[in-house]
């Protein structure tokens, strides 16, 4: 209990400097971004009344000094609203709303996927030594020290424009509804297996050259040798003594990778046109469209921070060490 | 870009670790992967110096307008009749430059903050702990891309600026975990009993018994900085105009080089950054199995001698 | 006069929970020049904890420590004084030299910092190796710490605590990582030193045998207190503390005596489930007699702290209350 509360106080601080981050960030533009924002609102369209209050709470600008703009700035971000995005004629939290679940949704299933298949690949090179897995390990290490809109590039090129066998861009078919059946969601499906294809190819190497290292050493400790020597079946001793152990870490590196491929893949949807919350961040930055930029960096965030608490939190209870403590 | 530093190395348990002094050639013969890496770093390095000194403009236009690669244009030419070839050449150094430079600043920032917070403890201690776990769970790339954006001058070094300060974390974590289980060895002990001042007992009594992890961190972070900066510059983030693989990915996808099926023109760079990453990380591997001796493909289970072979590791009784 | 006074040292450790943790409580004891003082006790009672908080590597929670009669400093010039007089050897000759550095530069630090003139840095180098016979000194000068055996490692440690001509030298189980054969070399090289350099010796073991033969006085320890005390062979001849009979293995032999033999509640009570005695074990008691649970002669007013008493050769005491004449007389008569 007292880890699990020393965590939730862990990620609010951390939430904390992140919003304090957001808040500095927009003290890097020239003049006032308030005001150059709503004129630029003003060339398409009509913002609605009250905008450039909340764009000055936003940017932190306006009469006042700094702690005011900073106090009025958290009382904005804490009502999740970000104003309006003259870029997608939207508000701001209507556009994180509909591209986030996308990007979670590919992010998640790709990483849990190429954890999963690069820890076993990984356990077993270790645990086999076998000279073909043992091979692959230079493999994956070139795949991983590609960036990942590379990677992407290359399946768009090689299956768009070569094979013409899968839809080049988009998250599901445009003339089609999101709805729960089955149309739109295997076309959602086809739409994301190139972009899931990347993020789970560049992870792999990491995950499995961790593991690898992990069983290893893991395998030589004391204790997995008294196992053997006292006759345990070797499968049961990997199983039972060592994997558990050796993937510990490797959970570790779960939570830090996620910042990571979230990261990766905001260049990887910009190549698939998947229009995931990355898409939408790089259209906010090309168009200088301000308050989206704050409103994605904010919701990215704390996405990967709840991320990375779920994480620890399953990691409390996977450790014995840290169950001792509570 | 999720190349953990590998647990193996972060481990802070190892014994052999503080008694790791790499001894050149020793290192090399043991760890083929270290050779390999080594070989491709110093071959890009070449590459770099050969463009200061033999190629004055990269960009130079000719009227072979995207020609595949034959005898005379080895990579072909690109739809301004760039030579590609050429590009890839005097593209190397700006590359690297910006991971060697953003790589040693986030290196500094990391010994300082780790390596200098633990030995100190107490307080102090406690607050960068907190600050380097913050700054590591915050999203790194999207908020390069933010700063990067709002900024909008172009140029390398705020480039270099910007990741060196988002990507010191993970590295300093590392380094604090280290130190604190070297700080309480008998031989600072005793330094402190001769009578040495912290600052020099930090700095001549630990940080070499740390280098091998400083290096490996340093190494981890140049492959951050050359794959952030390369995505940048794909966005056309930073200066467009300068010469770097990033920006002729950057050109090739802007200038419809997949539609034209130019292949020639987009694959070299991402390669080479691909090959580089893969030399670094190999280095790491490398530098892995010298901090850890369990770690090498031979076949030989538990060595009985370590790359430190005449340490007591074995001996003590 | 005494070199060295400790008055009342006490330090607590900080637990992750609950209470701190007393692991040196109000302990006193004074160093001579030319002489040596054995700490004797079991693993995890404080031996090296009271070496650190003299050494003035952790700072004690209160007590006092007086060099020559005057305080210790505790920062600044102060400090650096009082540690160049103070100068420790360690347990483990592996870990207590820099694996970076050549045994040259080990010796050269202490040297240069407490201010030994330049030119003859080198000569002053080779007459330190000299003196804990490391031959020929320029080449041992030359080598790494690994390249050293266990013993080699220990003698270039006591040299660097020779360099700055220390007054005492705190030697925390300075043998007991070394191989059996050369174990008494080191000792002898101890021994020898301090009668030369009229050295004050604070000698930290498990080994009853070699505390006797090199040590004036010796000290027994017990989770914290000094649980007996006085010259090295009344103490090793006539261990008068049950715990220090039992560490000797020499309780049977007091009984023999006759003089002891009293009546054990606990024993008996603890016979009846082992578990009982572990678990009493486990908890250190703030009040009584710490030894109580292992004490195969704890009586009811054990549930007292007991205070030294005289066992009754001269400066020999323990902290037991068998030795009050009121109790001795009482457990006698209930016999
Ligand atoms: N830094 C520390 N933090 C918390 N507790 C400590 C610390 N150092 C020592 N202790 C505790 O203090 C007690 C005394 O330890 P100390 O090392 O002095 O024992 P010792 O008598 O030297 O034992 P040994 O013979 O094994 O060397 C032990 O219970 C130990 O767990
Ligand atoms: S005081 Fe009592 S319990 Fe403690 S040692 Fe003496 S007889 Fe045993
Ligand atoms: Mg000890």
């Amino acid at each position: 209990m007292k880890y699990f509360a020393r965590k939730c106080g862990f990620y609010l601080v951390a939430l904390w400097g992140a919003l304090t981050v957001n808040f500095f960030i927009p003290r890097l533009l020239p003049g006032n971004p308030a005001q150059i924002m709503l004129g630029k609102m003003e060339m398409t369209s009509t913002p609605p009344p009250g905008e450039y209050k909340i764009l000055e709470h936003l940017m932190g600008v306006g009469q006042g000094s700094i702690v005011s703009h900073y106090w009025a700035y958290l009382v904005q971000v804490s009502h999740l609203d970000f104003g309006f995005s003259f870029s997608q004629g939207e508000t701001v939290t209507h556009v994180i709303y509909q591209a986030l679940p996308w990007t979670l949704a590919l992010v998640g299933t790709a990483t849990v996927l190429s954890f999963i298949i690069g820890t076993t690949l990984g356990a077993l090179a270790g645990w086999t030594r076998n000279r073909w897995l043992e091979a692959l390990v230079p493999v994956t290490t070139f795949l991983t020290a590609m960036p990942y809109f590379f990677v992407a590039l290359i399946l768009v090129y090689y299956f768009g424009f070569i094979m013409h066998w899968l839809p080049l861009s988009g998250d599901s078919d445009p003339l089609l509804l999101p709805a729960w059946n089955w149309t739109f969601f295997s076309s959602a499906l086809q739409h994301a297996i190139l972009p899931a294809a990347t993020l789970i190819l560049v992870q792999l190497g990491g995950w499995m050259m961790s593991m690898r290292n992990m069983t290893l050493t893991t395998l030589s400790e004391d204790y997995v040798w008294a196992a053997e020597a006292k006759g345990i079946k070797s499968r049961r001793v990997m199983i039972g003594y060592a994997a558990r152990n050796a993937i510990l870490p490797s959970v570790t590196n779960f939570a830090i990778s996620i910042g990571m491929v979230v990261g990766g893949s905001i260049l990887m949807e910009l190549v698939f046109s998947y229009q995931g919350i990355g898409y939408y961040l790089i259209q906010a930055v090309e168009n200088d469209d301000y308050s989206l930029v704050q409103g994605i960096f904010f919701f990215i965030s704390v996405a990967v921070l709840l991320a990375n608490f779920i994480v620890d939190v399953m990691y409390g209870f996977i450790d014995p060490r840290t169950r001792q403590t509570q | 870009m999720s190349l953990p530093l590998s647990p193996a190395a972060a481990s802070p348990d190892g014994d052999a670790s503080s008694r790791a002094s790499l001894r050149g050639w020793r290192v090399l013969r043991r760890s083929p992967r270290m050779f390999v890496g080594l070989c491709i770093v110093f071959f890009f390095v070449l590459v770099a110096l050969y463009r200061t000194f033999f190629i004055h403009n990269g960009n130079a236009l000719s009227h072979q307008v995207l020609k595949g690669p034959s005898a005379h244009d080895w990579l072909g030419t690109t739809q301004l009749g760039q030579n590609v070839l050429l590009q890839l050449i005097a593209s190397a150094g700006p590359t690297l430059l910006v991971g060697f430079a953003a790589g040693l600043l986030a290196t500094i920032l990391a010994v300082v903050i780790g390596i200098g917070g633990a030995f100190l403890g107490g307080r102090s201690d406690d607050l960068l702990n907190l600050v380097t776990n913050v700054v590591l769970v915050i999203p790194a790339v999207p908020l390069i891309i933010v700063v990067s954006g709002f900024l909008k001058s172009g140029g390398i070094g705020p480039i270099i600026v910007i990741i060196a300060f988002t990507s010191w974390a993970g590295v300093s974590r590392v380094l604090r975990g280290i130190t604190l289980t070297m700080r309480n060895r008998d031989f600072i002990s005793a330094s402190k009993l001769s009578g040495e001042r912290t600052w020099r007992i930090i700095i001549v009594e630990l940080l070499p018994n740390t280098v091998a992890f400083v290096i490996s961190g340093f190494i981890f972070t140049v492959i951050f900085a050359i794959l952030t900066q390369a995505g940048l510059a794909f966005l056309g983030l930073g200066d467009v105009n300068a010469l770097t693989w990033g920006n002729m990915l950057y050109w090739a996808e802007v200038d419809g080089a997949l539609e034209v099926h130019a292949w020639w023109w987009f694959l070299p760079p991402g390669l080479c950054i691909a090959l580089l990453g893969t030399g670094l990380a190999l280095i790491n591997f490398g530098l892995d199995e010298v901090l850890n001796p369990r770690l090498r493909s031979q076949r030989a289970f538990r060595p009985k001698t370590s790359v430190f072979d005449d340490t007591p590791v074995a001996e003590v009784p | 006069m005494s070199v060295l006074e400790v008055r009342q040292l006490t330090v607590d450790f900080a637990q992750r929970r609950g209470p701190k943790f007393r692991a040196v409580d109000e302990v006193s004891f004074e160093l001579y020049a030319g002489e040596t003082l054995a700490l004797v006790g079991e693993s995890g009672s404080g031996k090296s904890t009271i070496a650190r908080a003299v050494s003035s590597l952790i700072r004690p929670s209160s007590g006092e420590i007086l060099l020559n009669g005057k305080r210790a400093g505790t920062r600044g010039r102060r400090l650096r004084e009082y540690r160049r007089a103070v100068q420790m050897v360690f347990q483990d000759p592996f870990a207590s030299l820099n694996p970076a550095f050549s045994v040259g530069h080990h010796l050269r630090r202490p040297l240069q910092i407490y201010g030994h003139p330049r030119e003859d840095l080198d000569i002053a180098v080779e007459g330190l190796l000299e003196s804990v016979s490391l031959v020929p000194p320029t080449l041992m000068a030359s080598k790494l710490p690994h390249e050293l055996s266990g013993g080699q490692r220990q003698r270039v440690a006591i040299a660097r605590a020779l360099a700055p001509q220390p007054q005492i030298i705190l030697a925390d189980e300075p043998v007991s990582m070394l191989d059996v054969s050369i174990r008494l070399e080191i000792l002898n090289l101890l021994d020898g030193l301090k009668r030369e350099r009229d050295l004050a010796l604070l000698y930290i073991t498990h080994d009853l045998a070699t505390a006797r033969h090199f040590s004036t006085h010796i000290m027994v320890m017990y989770r914290g207190e000094i649980v007996e005390r006085g010259l090295a062979d009344d103490v090793i001849l006539n261990p008068s503390h049950p715990y220090t009979q039992l560490l000797a293995g020499s309780a049977a032999g007091a009984i023999r005596s006759g003089r002891r033999q009293v009546t054990a509640p606990v024993e008996r009570q603890a016979k009846k489930s082992n578990i009982a005695l572990a678990e009493l074990s486990e908890t250190v008691s703030a009040t009584g007699c710490r030894f109580r649970a292992r004490c195969p002669h704890a009586m009811e007013i054990c549930a007292e702290r007991p205070v030294e008493l005289s066992v009754g050769d001269p400066g020999h005491t323990a902290k037991c209350w068998l030795f009050d004449p009121k109790f001795r007389a009482k457990s006698t008569t209930t016999r």
